[in-house]
């Protein structure tokens, strides 16, 4: 039976290139052109998958991305792909798709057991049954929901493809490129306007692809075959076939996924990204991205056979594939007519069940002059058949289309064709905060106003006839174009269309069936979530009303489709319900993206390598040869320790802090922001940032400063050297460099505008190598000919100029260690060589290069502060017994008044201790709480440890914390219970100083 | 400057101070120190030869940030006569003279790149010229690298990461912008007219940002056989 439903001589696609695919398992053939939904047809394949709740079979419902049963699993492995679907999977070779939601088989599923149970399984089952106890949500509940809600499966192993992403701006985007989308990038694209039109299919045209109608006396495949030559011919015009504009932002922000090679399947070359996800901003946009057929509701619809009549003729004009032998077209309205000609024309039995009860009109006389047969005034009230449709029941309906008049009668059919009317594709529209307004005559939803400046046109502006398309899309496009600049504004004159005329449609929500609704026959309006009228009137029962609640009650309108093809019948159905009129019930909000997007796309380049950035320091290179362990500090890598043969951290990490301690050692301080501050106001500025006095500070001298909000936080410190009278170099945190920058910015540029300074960013112009150590004096000699590097000459705090190890250099004297320190910049990119000479020259002086671990240990046995470890934002200088640095003398600076807020100036505040364990050789967790009396919870907190090391210099475990009163309570004993409920550490408060308590070695 | 040999000694350094790494921990970056005993940070990279986009480091090219009030009719004067040119008030655009290239950064901001060792001598220059005016003049040669992006492709692989507009009609040839490349802050310069569909970029780039930046390119590249 190979595609035996395949039309001969019809179609656009390539006979001359077989497409062998797998589907469930078994071997397939297609041809090139064939979506998977297409060549599955042809093949006589009904039965693609099983319905989200109740597993019953499900057939192909569409032809486009609106299909809400036919998703399927494409791929296996690493590039398998859950919920594609097969209306849209362009056929390639070696295609493998399987069928979801369904064990073991889709032809055999045990959760079909569902279907028969459906009467305990009502809306809101899971919010009924899996209420209580609350206490099994997590653990129970959400397990059984998830797995009885299966939508694929997610692929488990690294995606091998790559993606790509492309910020673009244009004049005109056009969101779809059929007969309206051409016709507006013709007319835009003539007037020189940068164009981006985007069509979600492998080719443009959309709707003409399956029509049969002549474009200016020739076959509509002649008119976009010569619309796309001209268009491609233009150089500002970029067309972008399989290309979905998934989402509309503010300001006309718009999303592209293009789908690059999807077509070709998988490649074992990723040099071309599988898909592109393009980031446009769009002058104008023109939407016009068609319209979705309806389907009708009537019992029983959702059987594999049932499709919309669109689709029918798509797969009978564009595919060459008869959707079944025996057809019945089911509408309400003449634009199924066509469909049931075209389909009569390929061999098929046709017959019409028309609801109108007299249609009329050159369409319905064509058909009956064909021989087809139309039950006007009738409705099908039933269907038969479970894996595929053999047969339906018709009869008769009352006047006001609620009841049935006479008793049905059947007729044997494959294929029910439904045409249940037209809802433009107003979702972009929508997702832009368009307004949406219903159209009484057409009955659906059309584009109203929009905040920003995008046009609809064609049938997803409800324009449904050709000729109407044409001229409108001429008209937006050149309209588009004229207010972004181009052209006149004047329109194209349209192609000439035969007009085709069409009757009044008539409407039926829900066609009644032989038994009450909801029992025994389900009216299904959302097929992918198994949603039924029924459900519906269960929903208003419940005082579920509001449309929003009324989707999440029952599902309606979610799931990957997003209830394109059910919105608006589940809206009537409760318009219905509540004798109201559907644009009073209102719709649900549209979100992005339009359809689903792999995740890949949206990521672009930014993953592996590129995820996020690694800064690193011009001396990188020789501490990745030196076997660093790196910490990530912000972005930066930086060294954490360096182990040698053998050693774990805390090994290295104490050798390093004695090492530093009895002979020298060196950091990499690069990191440390760097600001040059310079202007006739330049300490003025300082004075008003800093809480200490500034403008007494001596050219070529540093001090400490420490930095505070608004609120009279400490946010940062570090020292700033005065290079000139007017001229400062000021050094920030690692983590806190862009931000103070920012907030030096933020107070000059918007509080002191007449000040004059400047600030300029200097933190990577220098490498930073820190020599510390008694040796260190010993070490700068050997480095530098023209500093007198001797601390007699060379005070603490002073900055000199010089050369150090053959490099332009400055260098401070600034010890986070406490001990003799030289911190010596040169321009980065010297960096490496003045590293790897220290390293060589301090062999002789017991160098030892060490990393952040030991920097920390270092500062913590001379209790200096970390900003962001020992502080936290609501952490005062005075908290951290640092009174000395904030003046009493000056008028004001950042952070003062703060000061005598109540809160800040009481008794008890938070403040910075040493804190000793009584057993040396225990190290508190950072972040570990102290309580004066272990004890059963709840119990009074007294503050928390910031730091905790072992020490190898004190000879013991260190920490410093934050204790309430702490300063009055240094000798008091606290206890420090652990997370395991168990063991308690009894402490010591101390002061925060542990080591060289007198500052003794600041000076060697 | 840095004393000879020392192009060879970071690997014996490495080795006199630790044990030999753990595997993977050794450093695969190309090309340690060039003769001057410097090293830009992309040294050593080859970007893709031959294909529609090439790309490549211009290490150490000469870079002063200039500020100053553009009303002040004398410093305006001061720095242009130092210069040889006027400095461009208008947003987004940069001046070429003799070799030095003054780009508008900011309404009292500008960027001077400089051929490699002019930018201390200029900096002493205008520091006299600008003497008692207000004003600054800060070397940050060492600070940012310049990448130079051009051929056929140039522009498609800038806007693989770039948000602003990229296309002739509003960005051409004597047009600067600060921007971002996803994570990188940039600051970008047309420094070419277009040609065969191609353009020729100036990118300068933090240094601590120059390899993510690179990185990305290579990536970006690939699909163009680059």
């Amino acid at each position: 039976m190979s595609q035996s439903y395949r039309i001969e001589g019809k179609g656009r696609i390539d006979r001359s290139k077989p497409i062998r695919f797998t589907w469930n398992g078994r071997s397939y053939q297609g041809y090139q052109g064939d979506t998977l939904a297409s060549a599955l047809l042809a093949n006589g394949v009904r039965l693609v998958g099983r319905s989200f709740k109740y597993h019953r079979p499900r057939g192909i419902m569409t032809a486009g991305s609106e299909e809400p049963n036919a998703v399927v699993q494409l791929e296996e492995g690493a590039r398998t792909e859950p919920n594609t679907r097969a209306t849209m999977a362009e056929l390639y070779d070696g295609l493998t798709a399987n069928a979801q939601n369904c064990w073991p088989s889709v032809e055999f599923d045990v959760g079909a057991l569902n279907a028969k149970l459906s009467r305990f399984f009502p809306a809101g089952f899971y919010y009924k049954t899996f209420m209580w106890p609350a206490a099994l949500w997590e653990p129970l509940y959400e397990k059984i929901i998830r797995r009885a809600a299966g939508m694929g499966e997610s692929p488990e192993e690294i995606d091998p493809d790559s993606y790509a992403q492309h910020f673009a701006h244009c004049d005109v985007l056009i969101a779809g490129g059929g007969p309206a989308g051409l016709s507006a990038a013709l007319a835009a694209g003539r007037t020189g306007a940068r164009v981006i039109l985007a069509d979600e299919g492998a080719e443009f045209g959309g709707s003409l692809l399956a029509d049969t109608v002549e474009i200016a006396g020739k076959p509509a495949a002649d008119w976009i075959a010569e619309t796309v030559a001209e268009l491609t011919a233009m150089p500002e015009v970029t067309l972008l076939p399989r290309t979905t504009v998934s989402a509309y932002y503010d300001h006309n922000f718009l999303t592209l996924t293009e789908r690059v090679t999807d077509h070709m399947g998988p490649r074992a070359d990723d040099s071309v990204p599988r898909q592109r996800f393009w980031k446009v901003r769009a002058k104008q946009t023109i939407l016009a991205q068609g319209a979705i057929e309806r389907p009708l509701l009537f019992a029983d619809n959702d059987r594999p056979g049932v499709m919309l009549a669109s689709a029918a003729r798509t797969y009978i004009n564009r595919y060459g594939v008869l959707p079944g032998r025996e057809i019945v077209v089911f509408t309400g309205n003449d634009s199924a007519y066509p469909a049931a000609l075209d389909a009569k024309a390929a061999g098929a039995r046709v017959e019409i069940v028309d609801l109108r009860t007299d249609p009329k009109g050159p369409l319905v006389d064509h058909a009956r002059a064909q021989g087809i047969e139309i039950h006007a005034g009738c409705g099908i009230t039933g269907t038969r058949g479970t894996k595929a449709l053999h047969g339906c029941d018709v009869a008769p309906l009352s006047e006001d289309g609620k009841s049935l008049a006479d008793e049905p009668f059947s007729i044997g059919c494959d294929c029910i064709a439904v045409a249940g009317g037209w809802n433009p594709t107003v979702h972009l529209h929508s997702q832009a905060r368009g307004k949406l307004s219903w159209d009484d005559t057409k009955q659906c939803f059309v584009p109203g106003y929009c905040q920003w400046p995008t046009r609809s046109a064609g049938a997803g502006n409800g324009t449904f006839d050709l000729a109407g398309c044409l001229d409108e899309g001429l008209k937006a496009g050149a309209a588009a174009a004229h207010e972004a600049g181009f052209g006149k504004g004047a329109a194209p004159e349209a192609p000439a269309v035969e007009l085709s005329e069409e009757g009044p449609a008539r409407q039926v929500w829900i066609v009644p069936s032989d038994v009450p609704l909801g029992h025994g026959k389900k009216h299904f309006h959302d097929h992918q979530n198994d949603v039924t009228a029924a459900d519906i009137h269960l929903a208003a029962r419940e005082g579920y009303v509001s449309v929003e609640h009324l989707k999440r009650y029952t599902t309606t309108g979610m799931g990957t489709d997003q209830g394109k093809t059910s919105n608006v019948n589940a809206l009537a159905v409760m318009a219905d319900i509540r004798n109201a009129r559907i644009p009073e019930v209102g719709t649900t909000t549209f979100r992005p993206p339009y359809v689903p997007t792999t995740f890949g796309a949206i990521g672009g380049q930014n993953r592996r390598h590129l995820f996020l950035q690694e800064r690193t320091t011009p001396m990188h290179a020789a501490h990745v040869a030196n076997g660093a362990v790196f910490e990530d500090v912000g972005d930066w890598k930086r060294p954490w320790y360096f182990p040698r043969d053998g050693e774990d951290m805390h090994e290295a990490v104490q050798r390093e802090c004695r090492q530093a301690r009895e002979t020298c050692g060196l950091l990499d301080a690069s990191t440390l922001g760097k600001i040059d501050i310079q202007g006739p106001d330049a300490a003025w500025f300082l004075n008003m940032m800093y809480t200490n006095k500034w403008d007494t500070l001596a050219v070529g001298k540093g001090r400490y400063g420490v930095m505070l909000n608004e609120h009279g936080m400490v946010i940062d410190d570090g020292v700033t050297t005065r290079l000139a009278e007017n001229h400062f170099h000021m050094t920030t945190t690692t983590g806190g460099a862009a931000r103070v920058l920012g907030m030096l910015e933020e107070w000059l540029q918007t509080e002191w505008p007449e000040r004059q300074v400047y600030c300029t960013s200097v933190t990577e112009q220098w490498a930073v190598c820190t020599i510390t150590g008694p040796n260190a004096k010993a070490l700068m000699a050997d480095l530098t000919d023209d500093i007198d590097v001797d601390p007699a000459n060379f005070p603490f705090l002073a900055y000199r100029t010089g050369t150090v190890a053959g490099a332009p250099a400055r260098v401070y004297r600034i010890s986070f260690t406490g001990d003799l320190a030289y911190e010596v910049n040169v321009p980065a990119r010297h960096g490496l060589a003045v590293w790897t000479t220290i390293l060589e020259r301090g062999r002789k002086h017991g160098l030892v290069q060490y990393g952040t671990e030991t920097m920390h240990v270092l500062r913590a046995e001379k209790g200096f502060i970390i900003v962001g470890q020992d502080t936290d934002g609501t952490v005062t200088p005075m908290d951290l017994g640092m009174n000395w640095i904030v003046s009493k003398k000056k008028d004001d600076f950042i952070g003062k008044r703060s000061h005598s807020r109540s809160d800040t100036a009481r008794e008890g505040r938070k403040q910075l201790v040493g804190i000793m364990t009584e057993d040396p050789n225990v190290v508190l967790p950072e972040g570990a709480h102290l309580v004066n009396q272990p004890g059963k919870p709840p119990i009074a907190m007294e503050g928390h440890v910031t730091s905790s090391y072992m020490s190898p210099n004190v000879g013991r475990s260190i920490a410093l914390g934050l204790i309430k009163g702490g300063r009055d309570r240094i000798g008091d004993t606290l206890h420090a219970p652990m997370m395991d409920g168990k063991t308690v550490h009894k402490v010591t408060l101390t002061e925060p100083v542990f080591f060289d308590k007198e500052g003794k070695r600041t000076n060697g | 400057m840095a004393e000879p040999g020392v192009t060879q000694r970071l690997a014996a350094a490495g080795a006199a101070f630790t044990d030999p790494p753990a595997e993977g921990t050794v450093s695969t970056e190309p090309g340690a120190l060039d003769a001057a005993g410097t090293r830009s940070p992309l040294s050593g990279l080859l970007g893709p030869a031959g294909g529609p986009v090439t790309f490549e480091e211009r290490p150490f090219v000469g870079k002063l940030t200039l500020r100053g009030d553009p009303s002040n009719a004398d410093f305006m004067a001061a720095a242009g006569k130092v210069l040889g040119t006027d400095i461009p008030t208008d947003p987004c655009r940069f001046v070429e003279h003799d070799g030095f290239r003054v780009h508008w950064i900011g309404f009292d901001n500008w960027l001077i790149h400089v051929p490699e060792g002019a930018e201390g001598p200029l900096k002493t220059k205008l520091e006299a010229a600008l003497e008692g005016i207000h004003s600054a003049i800060v070397d940050v040669s060492d600070y940012y690298t310049v990448i130079r992006v051009q051929g056929a492709k140039a522009r498609r692989l800038l806007q693989k990461g770039c948000p602003i507009d990229l296309h002739p009609r509003t960005f051409g040839p004597g047009q600067c912008a600060g921007t971002v490349f996803h994570h990188a802050a940039i600051f970008l310069a047309q420094t070419d007219a277009d040609t065969d569909g191609g353009a020729s970029y100036d990118i300068q780039i933090r240094w601590s940002f120059a390899r993510y930046l690179w990185d990305y390119f290579v990536d970006g590249a690939r699909e163009w056989g680059g």
